[in-house]
């Protein structure tokens, strides 16, 4: 008789823990073939609202990490994809690849965005990029993981925390297993799965959301949420159909959900 | 001891007002939809009839953007873009003393701060931003090609360095503009039109269009826009970006402050008093980011404070063309009620007002410098964006206490930290959710300087190499 498998039961992940939604909502997912796979959460407003105050907790703590840190952990996440590669898709290859990628970013961009600026008198002037604070992530259809790798890595690797409304549940929870064994503070990266459709009014217009990413969000979806999101003067990525996940990312994406801070002191004896 | 200061006006002869100021549109002064009156906040007195661009208007400033955009200026190789930059800036140069007395009569500003602060650093932006027009793919920006044609709203507090920053950057890149300056500070940006003119600008690279709010909103809903680009208040802020949603248009919004300027135990007290004065009473605290509420170390506060009304007690409040003012006009009738508003909130709610002795011009709209004490956070004064000289005090015992306080507020837009221990204004400087912090000093101004908000307080930056970006694709 052959061995019963034992299956995963996929639930959110909040703050470094995987609960059910709040809701008892689930919705049913299908592998290509259409068999059964497993029932999966199905997020609500009410989990939007505690994915925030667990990005809002591991904000302060995270930004503070120094980048070699951030860059360790990152790639530790890189490790732990490597060693569950057998449980995604084609894509995984470039997804672990792009761990890596922005793993060596986090001690490097401000480097790169950075100054010393030469202003015209007796002052140093130091201009910083700093984490904007919570990004809500839409993630993009399409590209089940290293699309999803490729919108939440670059917003983490500058400090930032996020909540990611996932499209593909499978993948987005498994690669949440990958983040919760990889030393990443618990409430760095949030997902939700679901319905983006219902979820992203109260994610673009969450007062504690300071960015939110709007890559896989439809052009209709896109001009409601970019309204909402600015009632509170959100910074804003808006979709590009164009955009090719297999190609080297854009410095925007590290650079779109910071804070140029410039210090001025005078010079003198 | 009272020191007695004989007038020393400056002369307004210097400046040839007209009756009237029309558009200018491709490289051409020419009628609006209706009229409207610029006056001289000191005065209340008429200094000069404006045109009132209508709907029609801003499309022919827009068609005219477009057209100079496609065929003269996104094609024009950048060396000979700088060339007309620099032209510009030296004619600023030239003309330093005509903009500093207009812009102090139409906007009530001091001629000192005029002449000293807003004619140099404009100048030295034009300069500045002129050298990176042949230089943008050395600026780690891409392929940095111009967006097109940039819709610019710029606010009345410092009229032409505000034109300043949002010209300058947007030509060197290669994009042409439509600007509207604020309905009560025209004047500066129709001189700045002629210098257009000396300085053989190709016609419809620079078009302004003069007008209130109505003009404002038919400027940045235009289709014929690839960028906004805003200063002003945070509630006009929120109204654009809702406007701009679901559009390819980019944006930019330098909005609101709320700056907290702190003061330790440790700091030099009289060099701190002057940062003081200097954050909220420069421009009438007219300034966005202006420290307009003070925190200061609760064992020090006696002293800071006592040190600080002695120094108020010596501001010179009066006609913003005499040399000797330090603080001129407010500037204009409904800017000076939203400041008796807030300060008449500010005694309800329960803090202690006090302001120096001090006489007012009979006629004229005018504010007399003032500070609260017992201000609590809760305290619409210590909220609120009052926009005046208005001085909010709350005191602090720890430094964590002060970061707290310092960022409890939707806006972020910038932060004064008075200390000598040099390990705490860096822990400070990190901690400051601020873009722009001043430690030691206050309210400096740079074009190399990237300047702008978190939170509230807008995106993007304006200055230096980060000032490209707004511009560029």
């Amino acid at each position: 008789m052959s061995r019963l498998t034992v299956r995963k039961t996929y639930k959110l992940y909040i703050g470094g823990a995987f609960p059910r939604s709040e809701s008892g909502r689930t919705f049913p997912v299908t592998d290509s073939e259409g068999a059964f796979v497993a029932n999966v959460a199905r997020a609500s407003r009410k989990d939007v609202r505690d994915a925030v105050v667990a990005a809002s907790k591991a904000s302060a703590g995270w930004a503070a990490r120094t980048g070699y840190n951030r860059g360790q952990i990152l790639y530790r996440a890189a490790e732990m994809l490597e060693a569950r590669r057998s449980e995604f898709g084609a894509d995984v290859d470039a997804a672990i690849d792009r761990w890596v990628f922005y793993a060596g970013w986090a001690d490097k961009y401000a480097q790169v965005v950075g100054a010393t600026n030469p202003v015209s008198g007796p002052y140093l002037n130091l201009s910083t990029p700093e984490p904007t604070g919570v990004v809500g992530v839409f993630a993009p259809t399409g590209s089940p993981l290293l699309g999803l790798v490729s919108v939440v890595a670059p917003v983490i690797t500058t400090g930032n925390t996020c909540v990611v409304v996932a499209t593909d549940p499978v993948a987005a929870i498994t690669l949440a297993e990958v983040l919760a064994t990889s030393d990443l503070p618990g409430g760095v990266v949030n997902v939700l799965t679901g319905d983006a459709a219902e979820l992203g009014s109260w994610l673009a217009a969450h007062e504690e959301v300071r960015g939110i990413d709007l890559t896989g969000a439809s052009p209709e979806q896109a001009a409601e949420w970019e309204g909402l999101a600015a009632g509170t003067l959100k910074r804003v990525r808006r979709p590009d159909p164009a955009e090719d996940w297999a190609a080297d990312p854009a410095l925007s994406r590290l650079t779109t959900f910071t804070e140029t801070k410039t210090v001025w002191h005078p010079v003198g004896i | 001891m009272t020191f007695e200061y004989a007038p020393a006006p400056e002369s307004r002869n210097v400046v040839a007002l007209k009756n009237s100021y029309g558009l200018f549109i491709n490289g051409e002064f020419t009628d609006g939809s209706g009229v409207f009156k610029t006056v001289n906040p000191a005065d209340e007195e008429v200094l000069a009839e404006v045109a009132e661009a209508g709907a029609a208007d801003v499309d022919r400033a827009v068609s005219a953007a477009r057209t100079a955009f496609e065929q003269v200026w996104g094609p024009m190789p950048g060396r000979e873009r700088g060339k007309y930059l620099f032209r510009i800036a030296r004619i600023l140069q030239e003309r330093a003393r005509e903009f500093a007395v207009l812009e102090s009569l139409d906007n009530g500003k001091p001629i000192r701060e005029t002449r000293d602060i807003d004619l140099p650093l404009v100048a030295a932006h034009f300069f500045y931003y002129a050298g990176w027009a042949d230089k943008l793919s050395y600026a780690g920006l891409g392929a940095a090609r111009p967006l097109g044609v940039a819709g610019q709203v710029i606010p009345w507090n410092f009229p032409l360095l505000m034109l300043a920053w949002k010209i300058a950057p947007a030509l060197a890149t290669g994009n042409t503009v439509v600007l509207k300056p604020a309905e009560t500070t025209p004047l500066s940006a129709l001189l700045f039109a002629e210098v257009c003119q000396q300085a053989e600008l190709p016609p419809g690279v620079v078009n302004i269009v003069t007008g209130a709010g109505e003009t404002g909103r038919a400027l940045v809903a235009h289709p014929g826009i690839d960028k906004v680009a805003f200063t002003g208040s945070t509630d006009v802020g929120r109204e654009i970006a809702k406007a701009v949603a679901g559009s390819s248009k980019r944006l930019t919004l330098e909005l609101g402050g709320k700056a907290a300027n702190i003061v330790f135990d440790d700091a030099p007290v009289d060099q701190a008093v002057e940062g003081i004065v200097d954050g909220i009473f420069f421009n009438q605290g007219h300034v966005c980011c202006a420290g307009s509420r003070l925190l200061v170390q609760e064992s020090v506060a006696d002293e800071v404070l006592a040190a600080l009304r002695r120094r108020m007690a010596t501001l010179r409040v009066g006609d913003p063309l005499d040399k000797n003012t330090d603080v001129g006009a407010i500037n204009s009738s409904a800017q000076l009620t939203k400041i008796q508003e807030l300060a008449a909130a500010g005694e309800e709610e329960g803090a202690e007002r006090w302001s120096p002795p001090c006489e007012l011009p009979d006629r004229g709209y005018w504010f007399v410098p003032t500070l609260f004490t017992g201000v609590s956070q809760a305290h619409r004064i210590a909220r609120e964006e009052i926009f005046g000289p208005v001085l909010s005090v709350l005191t602090f015992r720890t430094p964590a206490e002060a970061v707290e306080k310092a960022n409890n507020t939707p806006y972020g837009l910038s932060a004064g930290i008075w200390t000598e221990k040099g390990s705490r204004i860096l822990w400070m400087a990190e901690k400051l959710r601020a873009g722009v912090v001043w430690a030691n000093t206050f309210n400096q101004f740079d074009p190399a300087s990237p300047f702008g908000g978190y939170k509230e307080s807008g995106y993007g930056r304006e200055g230096g190499r980060h000032g490209l970006e707004a511009y560029v694709r």
